[in-house]
Parts: C-alpha cells; structure tokens; sequence
C-alpha cells in the first residue's frame, strides 16, 4: 500500500485538497492574463509563478478547466520529430513530463511504453531512418528496426507479408510514453492556485482592447481587466480570438476525432502509429484502446463526430490487429485542431508588443504542455523569446522560413 | 428452476431448448433468453465482478445499461448478458473472478486515488501500472482469433422511426399513412417496447392487446420496413443514422427521424444498493414477462409511482412473496394501481424508503426508515429481491447526438428534451407522455409532423398535453456512513466519491465526471447521470437546472470495430499489366494504391543488376502506367500550363515536350513530369505516381478559381504506359510501326508523336530518365497486355528484357535525375534542388512565384548535390544519413546506389550552400555515429554529354 493512501485511510475525514479554488470576482487589474486554461495557459502560469516570481496573474476560459483538446487529445507524448528544432524542444518536453508527477505533487500516469512508427512503403522506411538520424545525433533515443524487432516489442501486431500494407520495418522510440492528460491540466492549475494565480472558468474573452500596437486591456462576459502583458493560448480557437487582438493567423481549423473501446485486459505494451493507415492506438492502463487518425478533410470550428472517421479508422486499425473485430467502441468524440502550413507551432510574438500567442498546435499540442507553458512564461517575464522559441516564431510565415513537420505528423493530413 | 408457466415468458420458445456454458458448467435455455435471463432461470445470478471494488453484480436493468452484465462470449468480449440472446453451444465466462479484498481497503483508496499515490519515489508508476493494469481490464482478447465477419446495409428513408414502443409504433403508421416511407428500427427481436414488459393497467392485460394491435397493423403496412433486433447507435449530422444488426451496420440516411425511444428506469441510492438481486423494478418485469422467469421469492418493492404497483403486482401474480411496498412518498397518492396493490392486501408501507440492503452476495434483507426529518424507526424486511421504481429518465443518447439538450425540469424532478434540430422529432416517454395512450397519441402526432417534414402533407395534429404526474422522486438518495451506496455501478462511484470530488474542487459536472470517471464507464452514466446531477445540485446548493448532465457521446449499444470497418476494402490498383508481371514472377511494391514490379526474379541484387545492364546494353521494357496523365485542351490551355507550372510552355512546339516542374502557393517542389505539346491547343502534362492524384486535385481547384477556358482531362486510368529504353530500342519498334519515325531525325529527343505501333494508338515520348534511348509509349490501357507481349516476343532476338522500379531507381540516379518526395521536403525550392532552370522567374505569375520570389531573398540554406566516396570501396552509406559539420547538421543523403556501369557508389545528398562544387569533401554520419567521408561530383555521373540519348 503506498504511503500517500494512508492519509485517505486512516483520517476520520475525508483529507481534501482543493485542485481549483473556488469562484471569486474578477481583479481589476493583472500583471499578466492568460487566456485559455488548457494545459498550455495553466503551465505557462504556473511557470509564471514558480520560475519568475510573477503572481498576479489570472488564467480565463470561456468553459471548464482543459474542457477544450488539453481533455480531448489521446495523450501520447513523443519526442521523435523531424526538424532538428523541433527535436530540441520535444526532447525538453519530454525531460520535464518524466518529472511532473513529483513536480506538481500529482500522478499524471506518465507511462513509457515505446513508440512505433509502423512503415509500410519504402518511402515511409526512408522517412523514419531520417528520423532516427536526427534524433540520435540530437540524443534522442530513436532506431530503425526491422521486422523481428517488431515482433519481439509488440507480437499482436499482424507483421503478414500477405497483408494489404505489409510492415516494413519501424521508427521505434523507446521514451513514448502516455499520460492522463486531465492530470496535467488539473495538475498545474493547483500548482499554480496554490502560488496565488487565479483561475476563471466560465470567462469568455469577448474583446481585446488596444492602444496602438499595444494591449491594455481584455474584455470578457464578467467585464473588463487591464493587463501588461497577455498570452493566448487556445487551441481551437486561435484564429478567432487573434481576429479579436486584430491580426490574422496562417491556419486552417479543422476536426481532429478519436475515440475509445470498452476496457480490455493488457495486451499492448507499446503505442503503435501506422502513417499508411492512418491510425494510432495506445492502451491506458484502465485497459481502453485510445485511438485516432487523420483530421477531417474540412474546416470547421465545431466539435462534431461523424461516423465515416470511426468506419475508416476501424477498416485501418483491423488491418493492423485483426483479432479485434468484437472489441466495442465505448465513445467517440471531436476536437479542433488549428493546423498550420508546415505542421509546426507558433510561439512567440505577435503584430502587439506585449501580446504573445502560443497556437497552431494542430494534432501535436498536448506533447508540448510542459516545455510550451515553461518558455512561454519566460518570454512572458522576460520580454525577450528564448532560443528554443525562436525557430517557431509567427513571423516565419512571411518570410516562407517554414519548420517542415509533415513527415513526423502521427498519420496522415 | 425459476421458470413461469404461460402465459408469462411471451419471447421464450418452451419447446426449443438451448444449451451453453457459463463460467465452465453446463445449463439449458429456451429459445428466446438472453443470457442473463436463462442463467436467472437457473438460479445463477452473479454475472460479474466489479471494476473496482471486485463487488458480484447481477441483473439491474435487463435492458443492457450497466456495465455489471458484460460477460465474455466465446472470443468476444464485453457482451451485455441481459441483451444478448443464448445460442446452442455458447460459451460464456466473466470477464475476472476473486479480487473482493481490495472491497476491504476502499477506505483507502478514494476518488481518484491514482493521481495522490503511486509516484514516489521517481519510478514507482512504474512498478505499480503493470500490477493496476492486470485488475482492471474487462474483456479478453485473444490476438490468434481470425476477426469476425461483418457488413453493411445502405437504407433511404422518409421517416426513420426509432424505437418500436406504442409510440413508435403509432408514429411509423401515421407517417405511412401519408405515404411516406418508412423504416422502423427496434433494438429488441419483438415490436411492443414496454408494452410487452409493463403493466400500463390494474388488470395487466392491456398492454400486451395494445402491442399486438400495434404489431399488426405495423407489419400489414407495406411501406413501413420493420428492423427488430436492430440498435441504432448514432445519430450524425443530418439525421444519417447507424445502426447495428446482427454483425451487420446499416446506415440510414432519412429526411426526418422520429426518436421513440422511451425512458429508462433510475436507482434509487443507499447501502449495498449494487448486490445481485437488487434490480429495477422494469428489469423484475422484463424477466417475468418477456422470458417466464422468477426473479426471487420474496421481494421488497420501493416505489415513488404508481408504476411500481404494476411490479409488485406483477410479482405477486408470479407467485413472489410481496415482503412489502416501501413508497417513497407520504400520505395517500392517487393511482389506479396503487388501489388495486392495496385492494389485494398487498402490504405498503406509505413515506419509507429502503436505506440499506443486507447479504454478502445477494439480497438478504432490505432496512428502510422513514423520509420525515426524525428519519422514524428502522424496519428491517427479509428479501432476496428488492425492485426499485423510484424515477427514469430519458432515453435521449441519440436525441442528445443530434443536437438535443437535456434539461432538468424540476416539475418533473428529471430531465427532458429540448432544442431537438430540424427534421428531427420525439414521441412517447422520451418526451414525457408517459402512459401507453398518451404515448400513442404523441406517437402519432410525431408521425405525421416528421411525414410533413419529409415532405408529405398529412392533416396536422395535436399533441397530448405531457403528463402532469411524474414516475420521479426528487431525491432518491440515501447516504451510508459505511459507503457501499453507488451512484454509478461501472466504476464504483459512491455518494462519499462524488462529496469528495466536490470537495476537492471538481465543481463542473464535466470535472466531475472526469476525476470521478463517473459516467465514463461502458453504459455512459444511463443509470448514473441524473443522481449525479442531484448530488452535485445539493452539495453546491444550485437548482438541478443549474448543474446539467453529463454529454452522452456516440455510441450507444454494442458497436463493434467489425461493424465499422465492415468488409474493410482496402483498394489496389493494379496496371493493365500486372498479369504479365506476375508471370515473369514479379517481386511488387506498393506505390500508393498502386502494385509496381520493383524487380523481376528471386534474388533481388542479381535480378536488378542484370535489369540496369540489359537496358545500358539492349533494350528494357518498364510499365510506366502508374504516372499521371493529364489532357489539358482548349483556347486557355497554354496560360493554363503556364500558370501551374514553374517553367515556360508558350513557346513549346507542337511534338515537343519539356520537363516541368510544380510548385506549392509557398514555392516548395510538389511534383514533376513531363508538359507535352501535342497541339496549339492541346497539352499532355504526365505527374509522378504518387502525386498523380493530388496534381489533379491540385488542377481542378486553381481551374475552379482561374476558370480559363480548358477541359483537363485525366488519362491515368485510361492509358498505360510502356517505357522502351536501350541503345536497341529504335531496332525493336521500327519494324512494328508503319506510321512512326522512330529515328533520331523523326522523334529526336524530347519529342512527342502519335501514331501506331503494331496497329496499336500509341503517344510516344523520347523522354531521358534513364540516360539511354528511351521512348514512353502511352496506348489505350485495354490494348497495353498485347503490346507488351508483342514488344517481348519482337524483342526476343535483341535481348530484350522488362526491368523494374528498382532498376530504373539506379538508371536514373546515374543521370542525376530527382525523384520528387525523395530528393526533395516539404520545403524545398527548385534552387536548393539545383533545378533553378525549370523557373521561368521573367513569367508574371505560376503558383509559387511570389513565395519563390520573397525566398530568392534570402541565403540558400542547402543544396542537393551529387557525391561520390572518398575510398570507393568505403561501405555507402544509406538514404537518410546525415550530413555533418563541426556537430551541426547540414543535410541529409536523398538517394544513394552502387551503379553497376561505373562500378561505383553514386548518389545525391544535401550538403551547405558552401560544400556544393564538385570536389569538396563533406562527411556523412552513417551507422554507429561513424563518419564516412564523401565528395560532390557533379552530375549526371553516366554520360554526361547526353551522347547515348540523342
């Protein structure tokens, strides 16, 4: 029996710990808002207060706390990318997921089960070998394994050579891992309430107020706040709340879905992507099969399931697991996925001086929940974006200095 | 046994016994049980153990809502045991057995004790996941079964009615009446919905007269298409529904959905309220009336409507003992049941509620006190079965799929449906018309308002007024200080759970449901979700109203994976000349949807070396069919061109080709192929295989904005192609040709003809991909086979020899060919790709030039060279190694081979903008983090001078 349930058992009452203060009216003023309280914004407050000192701080959503893609996002943490900037900045990611749970005083569930890249062309062989390639020379633990190997990591798989796309070989990397992503999210707005930020659910941004090309103040459903400094960090969301700040973004909004199975007893250790089948799948360790595939093929800023994802992605993943055609489907469900040109984020800077935006997080931004809210509250204290940001700056879209991420995008787009 | 005589049981088949095993004994079933029922008529009533507490579950609902009756059938796992009907010779276990100790620790091991424990020190997720993972899976698979078979049905409808209740019933007739058609989907094998199992009367005979009268006049109407035994599991976005039969998916699309599906019996909360014989009161019913089963012998019924008279009057007339009624509420309520409970000296005990159940693994007794401030004196009843009819709520899933809210009204102390989207209606006890009439009545009304949606034009209706009476107590909850009470039996949420998760500041219903991962358990909180919501509303002080219900998402019932995917087809394409590959015992590669040989024999190295030597020396035949091919006619046809690709066509002659090149709107290499001129006004522009599609795509959505007028056509499908290269090629075709000059001075370089080759239409090109004389011959895909054979057998004497991708892949790299995907990212330029000269920058516009424009700006980050290795004996290095300087990484190999006319190892690499003239080493960071040293040579490495090709 671990010691941390002892507490539970022998109090003569129940020992809570509140997660999220309760209600309380809006300040006036704040030294900085954070609009979005996913896990992004809440991290990024957090570090705020822990790193930099910075306490006046609040943290709004126009829902609950990571209602938006921080709750609807199928947990796999990965730092297995392509550019060598991107390598960098997931592989802090991953440094600081593996000590979260210690960090925040809260099991996030971090679970490294090793992920694999099925390849199913030569083409997608070539692809993971460029992966592996940077990643190593970057120090990241990435290999290009054959078929045996597969098996021996994960023997359900169907590895038929009679199969329509027979597996090929594999990008394996052992540091995948899956979390809860709730945790996370709950994880650091206790955190950081703790350290004084506040924390508004139910606040909807209604305008941002501008004198020249700065930011004074936020309007929201509850009124207004004057602020020094602001960040936005709502996926989903993002295009239509920088049309509030007043400038446009480079992206396409589009649905992202996923859904689950009735729980099963374990049978699959590692999280397994297939780019040609556009599908990936992971076991929790509740025992559901959490698993998704590619976005929709349709802008739309609307959390709606449809059928025809569960019917493409079941005809896919049976290719890969025959064995589960009477598995169940236990719910499905829909985010939106603020897609960039080049599949890679945008952090840093916008057309305003002291308003900074954390968006374009696509199919990727739960992967990036620690090292995004830790930079971006240091750009945020600072004034000055670090190094690691840098490479992700908005402004790349004008000068077509793009981070090409396509080719380590989970599945297809 | 505890089966009924008739006429109880009307879905069992007394002369069609059936046989199955359950947890390894044998029983027998009638025709017609559920599993559940069969193994309650055998006096099994421990179906499962819980997820977290390991507690024995039974029979609660009857009705497949709670995750306590998953079983695993034969390979399948997770099957409701209440819903699934028994088949001779199944094979039915639990999903997990033992475990009940950890009941014992419950104190510690709160809501959501995972995230508190567990993690220190660093490594101890580690160690304790496998051993949490191990206890809570339900099913099993089992990884060597084959998969089932599944399929899907394709249905139209006017009006899809879903549910096949009294209401549903009268809705699909009215909305037949009109002439509309209709189809009827009913999750059950028989139609009659609560008819069958309810008792809408004193005397019990009503319902089941109402159901055949019903069902009659349903299956003598021919426009109505009746589907029993039929779940619908979603309903999407413009009423496209699915559903589930069978091991079979229909997916209907219907211009308006009548939703008649019912409402659903609610717990009441209190001690022990989870333990085998505690049940609905619809559920005591559905065993005794729909399968002739006893539920128990002595039985405690709590009500707080007159509905639950009908069940103790039900038991008693199945030969139950009536222990006693406890009635939730105070006084004398009226109700025509109640009277007749209480004329038959049935015994009720009026303002008492049932506060705890005893037994270790079923009902022993049940202890109720009264609901009064002073809480009265304890009773205590022996039973070994307690029916709770206490409240229900909508069944709304799919209602709440389509768009609908639930929303509680406290009139009703429940939840009801509003903002239902177009075309979409309820009818019956989903929308609070909860009698047999008054849910025929709004049945028919629902009937034809969905009729007049679709289209038709039915007499108006008007609906009944919804029952002012309500089957809800507002509070059914009694909290234990001992716990055991569950709010929601598929995770083993207690009343003590939820207070706690409020307390630690999940406040929103959605928090809630999260930390409590209440309602997220297989039956989506059907049996949990309007507690919850009470207990929430209570602890925050806020009007139920205020606090919502969980979202139901998508889907409800058993939807398998074999369902969705159905026949699963994967599609292949295969070229006209597959057959002839095949028989040359082609070894395949996937190339997109496409099959392309990559070599010819069994052994791969000796195979494509004598395929690369056949073409330098003879002649070699490759199937090209799989490139893209494009009729691009019309007045506009040269600005067409001209805009979508980089390079400039206007002045391209008639019989002339250039290679070409396409960008993206950011001025990254898409695609390349070949832009034909044909004739003024006619292009033929060829694509890559795998880009083929997208080009099209590509072309159709510029066309959609440019609106130039051109036709563009796609020959991809309807032309293969054969690809004639060696310095005999011209030897093999003049003879099969009168029509073409196959001569250097006839078709020079980069021409294009038309004509025939062995009376055969043929485009042929003098295209360089593989540096020897070669000619892409295109012909009608249905006449390809015979040319091939022809070109084979004419070229028997010459050494003719068909090669393979993998060859080509080499004849290719020696001319310093790209391969776009291969050689190129997504972002690269044509300069960095050294294809600068494919840019017709003078041109005003092609898609890209303003980003290749703004990127001409800037210093060139990369360019793509060819190399040679230092020491040519040096093992080569493979595709995708990096390209390293002082630590940093400049660039990648692209393409790399051991050309087996130079004898040496070729390829091309991205190096810095200052490592690319010929002569400067660069060094290469192959397996095991060695460096291999190479040199930029530039290319073509094999002829350069471009002699062999003219």
């Amino acid at each position: 029996m671990p010691i941390g349930l002892l507490k539970y058992g022998l109090a003569r009452r129940y020992p809570a710990r509140r997660q999220f203060p309760p209600e309380r009216p809006l300040k006036p003023v704040y030294d900085i808002v954070i609009i979005g309280a996913g896990g992004h914004g809440l991290a990024a407050a957090y570090y705020l207060a822990k790193q930099w000192g910075l306490r006046n701080v609040c943290v709004l959503d126009k829902g609950w706390i990571a209602g938006g893609n921080t709750g609807r996002n199928t947990a796999i943490v990965r730092a297995n990318y392509l550019t060598p900037e991107g390598v960098r900045f997931y592989a802090e990611s991953v440094a600081l997921f593996r000590e979260l749970s210690q960090e925040l005083d809260f099991n996030i569930l971090y679970s490294e089960r090793g992920h694999l890249t099925l390849a199913h062309t030569d083409a997608a062989l070539r692809t993971a070998r460029w992966r592996a390639e940077v990643n190593k020379h970057l120090g990241v633990s990435s290999e290009l394994i054959g078929v045996d190997e597969i098996r021996r990591l994960c023997p359900v798989l169907n590895l038929s050579e009679e199969a329509r796309y027979p597996v090929l070989g594999a990008l394996y990397h052992p540091p995948g891992a899956i979390a809860r992503h709730d945790a996370i999210a709950w994880g650091y707005a206790r955190a950081a309430a703790d350290m004084g930020v506040e924390l508004h659910q139910h606040t909807e941004v209604t305008g941002i107020r501008r004198q020249g090309d700065r930011v004074v103040g936020v309007e929201t459903n509850r009124g207004v706040i004057s602020c020094a400094r602001a960040l936005q960090a709502v996926a989903g969301s993002s295009s239509r709340l920088a049309a509030l700040a007043g400038f446009r973004l480079p992206i396409v909004t589009v649905p992202l879905q996923a859904c689950v199975s009735q729980p099963l007893q374990p049978f699959l250790d590692p999280i397994v992507v297939s780019a040609s089948l556009h599908c990936y799948v992971s076991q929790t360790p509740r025992g559901e099969l959490v698993m998704g595939g590619a976005v929709d093929g349709y802008p739309l800023y609307q959390q709606r399931s449809t059928l025809d994802f569960k019917e493409t992605l079941m005809s896919d993943l049976l290719e890969l697991f025959p064995f589960l055609s009477e598995v169940k489907v236990l719910r499905q469900w829909a985010g939106i996925a603020d897609m960039t040109p080049d599949f890679s984020p945008v952090m840093g800077e916008t057309p305003l001086a002291n308003y900074y935006i954390d968006a374009g997080w696509g199919t990727w931004g739960f992967k990036a929940t620690p090292v995004c809210g830790k930079r971006m509250a240091e750009t945020l204290a600072t004034g000055a974006v670090p190094d690691l940001l840098r490479p992700f700056a908005l402004q790349r879209f004008d000068s077509f200095r793009q981070l090409g991420e396509r080719g380590a995008a989970a599945v297809g787009h | 046994m505890n089966r009924l005589p008739e006429p109880f049981g009307c879905l069992i088949d007394r002369s069609r016994p059936v046989r199955f095993r359950f947890d390894g004994l044998a029983y027998t079933g009638l025709a017609g049980d559920s599993i559940a029922s069969a193994l309650a008529a055998n006096g099994v009533r421990v179906l499962s153990s819980s997820f977290k507490h390991r507690r024995p579950r039974g029979i609660y609902s009857a009705a497949g809502h709670e995750a306590g009756v998953l079983v695993q059938v034969n390979q399948e796992p997770s099957v409701a045991a209440d819903e699934r009907a028994i088949a001779e010779g199944m094979t039915v276990s639990r999903h997990h057995k033992g475990g009940r100790w950890i009941e014992r620790f419950d104190r510690f091991l709160p809501v959501g004790f995972y995230y508190r424990a567990f993690f220190r020190p660093a490594f101890g997720w580690r160690l304790w996941e496998p051993i949490i993972r191990r206890r809570v899976g339900h099913g099993r698979v089992d990884p060597g079964f084959a998969g089932g078979e599944h399929d899907k049905l394709h249905l139209h409808a006017d009006v899809a009615v879903v549910g096949g209740g009294p209401a549903g019933l009268a809705a699909a007739l009215a909305a037949a009446e009109t002439g509309a058609e209709v189809v009827l989907l009913h999750r059950r094998p028989r139609l009659g919905g609560g008819l069958l199992w309810g008792r809408p009367d004193a005397a019990g005979q009503h319902g089941g007269d109402l159901a055949a009268q019903l069902g009659a006049a349903v299956l003598a109407e021919p426009r109505i298409r009746i589907l029993t035994a039929a779940t619908v599991t979603g309903c999407f976005a413009d009423r496209w529904l699915s559903a589930v039969q069978g091991a079979r998916l229909i997916k209907l699309r219907a211009r308006a959905l009548v939703l008649a599906s019912g409402q659903r019996e609610q717990p009441a909360v209190f001690r022990n309220n989870d333990l085998p014989g505690v049940m609905l009161g619809s559920a005591a019913q559905r065993l005794i009336r729909l399968h002739g089963v006893k539920p128990g012998r002595r039985a405690v019924v709590a009500t707080a409507n007159d509905a639950g008279y009908g069940v103790a009057l039900d038991l008693e007339e199945a030969g139950v003992e009536l222990a006693g009624i406890l009635d939730l509420r105070p006084g004398h309520p009226p109700g025509d049941l109640r009277q007749a409970a209480a004329h038959r000296g049935l015994p009720i005990l009026q303002g008492r509620a049932p506060v705890a159940a005893e037994g270790r693994d079923a009902v022993q007794a049940v202890l109720h006190a009264g609901l009064d401030e002073a809480g009265g004196e304890r009773g205590r009843l022996a039973a070994d079965l307690l029916c709770l009819s206490v409240g229900g709520t909508p069944a709304a899933e799919l209602a709440v799929q389509a768009g609908a809210t639930l929303a509680y009204d406290p009139d009703v102390a429940g939840f009801r449906l509003t903002g239902l989207p177009e075309g979409v209606f309820a009818a019956g006890a989903v929308d609070r018309r909860f009698t047999a009439q008054a849910a025929e009545a709004d049945g028919k009304a629902a009937g034809r308002e969905a009729a007049r949606a679709a289209g038709f034009v039915p007499q108006p209706m008007h609906r009944p007024t919804a029952t002012a009476a309500t089957p809800n107590h507002p509070f059914p909850i009694f909290p234990h200080p001992e716990g055991k009470d569950y709010v929601d039996f598929d995770h083993d949420v207690t009343v003590a759970d939820v207070a706690n998760a409020l307390t630690d500041g999940f406040e929103h219903i959605e928090l809630l449901k999260r930390y409590t991962t209440l309602a997220m358990g297989p039956s989506q909180g059907r049996l949990s979700a309007l507690n919850a919501a009470r207990l929430l509303a209570r602890a925050r002080n806020l009007p139920v109203a205020a606090v919502g219900a969980p979202n139901p998402r998508p889907p409800f019932g058993e939807e398998c994976f074999g369902h969705l995917a159905g026949r699963g087809h994967h599609p292949v394409r295969r070229s006209a000349l597959h057959p002839a590959h095949q028989a040359r015992g082609a070894k395949f590669m996937p190339a997109g949807l496409w099959l392309r040989p990559a070599y010819y024999g069994s052994d791969a190295e000796v195979a494509v070396r004598a395929e690369v030597m056949a073409v330098h020396h003879d002649v070699g035949l490759i199937d090209v069919s799989t490139l893209g091919g494009f009729d691009i006619r019309g007045p506009d046809a040269p600005e067409f061109v001209e805009r979508f690709h980089t390079g400039s066509f206007r002045k391209l002659a008639p019989g002339r080709c250039r290679y070409g090149l396409v960008c993206d709107v950011a001025g990254s290499l898409i695609d390349d192929g070949m832009v034909c001129r044909l004739a003024p006004e006619h292009f033929y522009v060829t694509a890559t295989t795998g880009a083929a599609d997208g080009i099209y795509r590509s072309m159709l959505w510029w066309q959609a904005q440019w609106r130039l007028d051109v036709d563009i056509t796609n020959l991809t499908s309807a032309l293969a192609g054969i690809s004639v290269a060696g310095p005999k090629a011209r030897d093999l075709l003049a003879p099969l040709t009168r029509d073409l000059d196959v001569s250097a001075a006839g078709l020079p370089f980069v021409g294009i003809r038309e004509g025939h080759i062995a009376d055969i239409p043929v485009r042929a090109l003098r295209t360089g991909f593989v540096g020897e004389v070669a000619f892409e011959l295109h012909v009608p895909a249905g006449m390809a086979l015979a040319l091939w054979e022809m070109l084979l057998t004419a070229g028997e004497r010459l050494g003719v020899r068909p090669f393979g991708v993998e060859a080509q892949r080499i004849l290719r790299l020696q001319k310093g060919h790209i391969i776009i995907g291969q050689d190129t990212d997504a972002n690269t330029t044509p300069a960095e790709a050294g294809l600068a000269l494919a840019v017709a920058m003078a041109k005003p516009y092609f898609v890209g030039r303003r980003a290749l424009e703004i990127r001409a700006g800037q210093p060139l980050e990369r360019r793509l060279v060819g190399f040679t290795l230092a020491d040519p004996l040096a093992a080569p290095p493979s595709e995708c190694h990096l390209v390293v300087r002082q630590g940093d990484i400049v660039g990648r190999v692209t393409s790399v081979a051991h050309s087996p006319v130079l004898n040496q190892t070729i390829g091309l690499a991205y190096v810095a903008p200052d490592q690319a003239e010929p002569g400067i080493a660069f060094t290469i960071k192959v397996r095991a983090g060695r460096l291999l040293n190479a040199v930029v040579t530039k290319p073509p490495f094999y002829d350069p001078a471009g002699a062999r090709q003219a």
